[in-house]
């Protein structure tokens, strides 16, 4: 594939058609045959269905039989196109081939808002499943009418309903004869039963990855139209800095080759016909733009300090019982301060936009994790209706969080409306990913803990100093960076969630008397979601501090977790760690640390184990090994459960050892892969997961629950190796060392 | 400024009309439309645009295209047979299921399909170093050197 052809006057209809789809209709029958036992109802149908509860916005019966599932979330290296296919193809007894998965596109497939928190399986799927199950009711009522019996008759089977005994067989199209599915999903919806399952749970090789061998054109970055130019954007040297002047004909003058000049207030965008040329032509106008000064930032201070001091909102999260006892000066109490560093996505492939601007619509193809509420936002950053701005999700490099998608696209955007009719592919740079992307927030915690006599925690009481962790488009163009610089610019918003702050910051675990308060600032680096968002810093100091009162206790550290859990599946996660860890031989610089958490406290159950091994005299530490147990409630790939947890101990053990983002009193200076390095192949650790698999419950995200636990048990494994206590991230030679 | 470069790529001989600086990953990408090598950090310290360069894994974000002349360059399209069967290390990688976004699927491949080819039964640790200069940002390393491992034994 060389090319994406592309038609922007394709309706939406026009476009079903044209690839022969077959969209289904008929009344709402009665549907009394629909009997199902109590197990297999729920009380209210799956969020996104909820939201969008007609049947034909999320499936398209194709007129070759097959089925296509639309849906709102995005692909982003989690392989949700491949669970989503097992579902439906698993409630509508289709074989995994006759199933395609379409996905984000504004009006054309459901506002499913952001591809985020670990929430594709609980909404986008379970939406599948229920829209699939209640669409295969309708199938057989209408197989039953045409046949003049009862579905009871009727089998299901590959896109094909046949009566017992008989040998008339029709195919889905053919049932529904041309007919539109207009249909809700109502309940009762009678679900088919996890004992029965063909796909849901095993491990579905995912169809993309031999794609991806083949070099076929899958990222945004790859698709190329006829007449299609190269931007880039010229940013300022620091956030806030302002474009005082730039010599346009002296820029013109040295770069022959350049097609256009944006130039809204600090917004500057350079345009080639060639990608090289444009590369040069933005470092040219470097060379002629002069800025203004930007607001200092706090570069030399004491971070962790300096976000404690700042103003900030604060609330009580929780509070139960009396945590007066924590001041008595008696020795039973431990209390420690820990802190970690704003950190980066990093993706490896810079963000990138295409866009056209063509018959007074403008058409944008993205890598947004959230496609409706960053068209809304860009609709309103350009004036446009939002009718007239099209989205088409398009999958790029892993972010794991609010990257720079949504901002290259706003930049694509704004080239794209000042050259009506050509098509813009605008890639950021390295060092614009690394200097203008939003961080995970730097956060501050605080954690106490009393003793009883019998070794029990009776005392509990958190504080958690953080920026907001959300600041997503949220249909405001106030969150787009571009937006903040235009001639008439839109301010930028601050704070948008601080809910992600205190994720996970009630331990999950029985302490009678426990008190938590956050306390939102607003810092000095911009910052939005990133995997985890809060949980991981708060899982990090909660169990290294469960760790320090085992000790205290003179408990195995596993054993005091359990001694304080009751939930039986926290309880398995552990036991089954264990197990795992069970024989494992420690050197004498060795250690093995762990950690659990259940993410957001309502979600999957994870218990992460680390050995690691220190050279006490360089505090050079070494990661040897990990092993994770996951409980994500009923599987669905249980492949891509595993390769996401496997990647969320890679990905924070290197966050955990190795990433802060740096600046001095003016700028971001961690602006490539040298200054801000991430984890390396001789520096990976051997990873091991087992899943437990609950296949009456309901799914869980997995995509995030490993994150959180895997900063303290490498720290407490550093402890146990080292007798160094690591609270101030990311762990430094220094600390260890001696 | 523009002129005839002559590039030998995945067999063909192309001709193209381009600055002779630009460096090969935009020339490969652009004119000739491949979409393995990726744009990933510019100074060649992630990995994602590797090439072979006669038979070497070599990054191709900085190498100006001029100095290409006589060399072989083999890039991710150029590894499957003629007949569509992939390269063993592309089939491992399936296998494997080694990727979650798969941006710098195709450096790995690249510098394990040069890894392969100087050492046939490497190691654990040496096929770490036989990927270090390549970056990965989902964590799918453990099993990108799995499917080196299973490459290595079924080439």
């Amino acid at each position: 594939m060389k090319e994406v052809s592309y038609n922007p006057q394709f309706s939406r209809r026009k476009f079903i058609n044209s690839l022969g789809c077959l969209t289904i209709s008929f009344s709402l029958l009665g549907n009394a045959w629909a009997e199902a036992g109590p197990s297999l109802l729920e009380e209210t149908l799956p969020g996104s269905l909820r939201h969008q509860p007609r049947l034909d916005a999320w499936l398209e019966v194709l007129s070759d039989g097959r089925v296509r599932v639309l849906i709102g979330k995005m692909e982003l290296g989690q392989g949700v196109r491949t669970a989503i296919a097992q579902v439906a193809a698993e409630e509508l007894d289709l074989s995994f081939d006759q199933v395609e998965v379409h996905l984000a596109e504004t009006e054309r497939t459901p506002n499913e808002g952001y591809t985020a928190g670990s929430g594709s399986m609980e909404n986008s799927a379970m939406s599948v499943r229920y829209a699939a199950a209640f669409a295969r009711q309708q199938l057989l009522e209408i197989a039953a009418q045409r046949w003049q019996t009862q579905p009871e008759q009727l089998t299901m089977n590959n896109g094909k309903v046949t009566q017992k005994g008989k040998k008339q067989i029709l195919t889905f199209a053919q049932l529904l004869d041309g007919n539109q599915l207009q249909g809700e999903v109502k309940l009762p919806v009678k679900l088919k039963a996890p004992e029965t399952y063909r796909y849901v749970g095993k491990a579905v090789p995912r169809t993309d990855i031999e794609q991806m061998v083949r070099a076929q054109a899958i990222y945004v970055q790859d698709l190329r139209m006829p007449g299609m130019v190269h931007a880039r954007v010229v940013r300022p040297p620091a956030h806030g800095a302002k474009l005082l002047s730039f010599d346009e004909q002296a820029f013109a003058a040295k770069v022959p080759n350049l097609l256009k000049t944006v130039i809204d207030g600090t917004f500057l965008a350079v345009v080639a016909a060639d990608e090289y040329q444009a590369i040069l032509a933005r470092q040219s106008a470097l060379e002629h733009a002069r800025w203004s000064d930007a607001p200092p930032l706090p570069g030399g201070q004491d971070l962790a300090g300096y976000i404690r001091k700042l103003p900030a909102k604060s609330q009580k999260v929780l509070d139960r019982g009396s945590t007066e006892a924590l001041d008595q000066p008696d020795g039973k109490t431990v209390k420690a301060s820990f802190f970690k560093p704003y950190q980066m996505h990093g993706s490896i492939g810079p963000s990138c936009g295409v866009a056209l601007y063509k018959d007074g619509t403008l058409h944008v193809w993205t890598h947004s994790q959230g496609i409706y509420p960053f068209r809304d936002g860009l609709a309103k950053m350009l004036g446009l209706e939002p009718e007239k701005v099209h989205l088409i999700g398009t999958p790029g490099s892993g972010c794991y969080g609010h990257n720079g998608a949504d901002d290259a696209a706003t930049d694509a955007a704004l080239v794209a409306m000042a050259m009506p009719g050509t098509p813009i592919r605008l890639q950021w740079m390295r060092e614009d990913e690394h200097a203008w992307e939003p961080y995970g927030s730097a956060m501050g915690m605080e954690a106490e803990a009393r003793l009883d006599e019998h070794g029990k925690i009776s005392h509990w009481r958190y504080a958690v100093w953080s920026d907001g962790h959300s600041n997503r488009p949220n249909s405001q163009p106030g969150n787009l960076l571009a937006a903040w610089y235009l001639a008439k610019p839109f301010p930028q918003l601050t704070m948008g969630y601080f809910g992600g702050g205190y994720r996970n910051s009630e331990p999950y675990y029985d302490i009678p008397n426990l008190r938590i308060d956050a306390h939102a600032f607003v810092g000095p680096l911009r910052v939005s979601s990133l995997r985890s968002l809060g949980a991981y810093a708060n899982i990090f100091a909660i169990e290294s501090l469960m760790d320090e009162l085992a000790e205290k206790a003179q408990q195995d550290p596993l054993a005091f977790r359990l001694a304080h859990s009751t939930d039986p599946r926290a309880i398995a996660v552990m036991k089954k760690l264990e197990k795992m860890i069970e024989g494992e031989k420690t050197a004498p610089n060795e250690g093995i640390g762990l950690a659990f958490s259940r993410y957001k406290n309502v979600a999957s159950y994870c218990a992460v184990a680390a050995k690691v091994a220190v050279d006490k005299n360089s505090g050079v530490v070494k990661v040897r090994r990990m092993w994770a147990v996951l409980d994500a409630g009923q599987v669905i790939n249980l492949d891509g459960i595993i390769n996401q947890t496997e990647g969320c101990l890679i990905q924070a053990t290197s966050w955990t050892l190795k990433e802060e983002v740096g600046f001095d009193q003016q700028q971001i200076n961690t602006r490539d892969w040298t200054s801000y390095p991430i984890i390396r192949y001789t520096e990976v650790p051997n990873v091991e997961v087992a899943v437990i698999d609950h296949p009456d419950l309901e799914p869980l995200g997995a995509g995030e629950a490993a994150q959180a636990p895997t900063a303290a048990a490498l720290v407490n494994a550093i402890y146990r190796a080292s007798g160094k206590r690591i609270r101030h991230l990311p762990v430094k030679s220094s600390d260890v060392v001696g | 400024m523009e002129k005839d470069v002559i590039l030998r790529v995945n067999g063909k001989t192309h001709t193209v009309r381009v600055d002779p600086v630009t460096p090969l990953l935009y020339v490969l990408r652009n004119q000739l439309e491949l979409n393995g090598p990726k744009y990933g950090c510019g100074i060649e310290v992630c990995g994602s645009c590797m090439v072979l360069m006669d038979g070497q894994a070599v990054p191709s974000c900085r190498i100006p295209v001029v100095e290409m002349a006589g060399r072989d360059i083999v890039t991710l399209e150029g590894l499957a047979a003629s007949d569509g069967k992939l390269h063993p290390v592309q089939s491992a990688f399936v296998k494997e299921q080694a990727a979650q976004c798969g941006y710098c699927l195709n450096g790995m491949v690249m510098a394990a399909v040069a890894l392969l080819g100087s050492n046939k039964k490497p190691d654990e640790t040496e096929i770490r170093a036989g990927l270090d200069r390549n970056l990965c940002r989902c964590g799918t390393h453990t099993r990108i050197i799995k499917a080196v491992q299973r490459a290595a034994n079924e080439f």
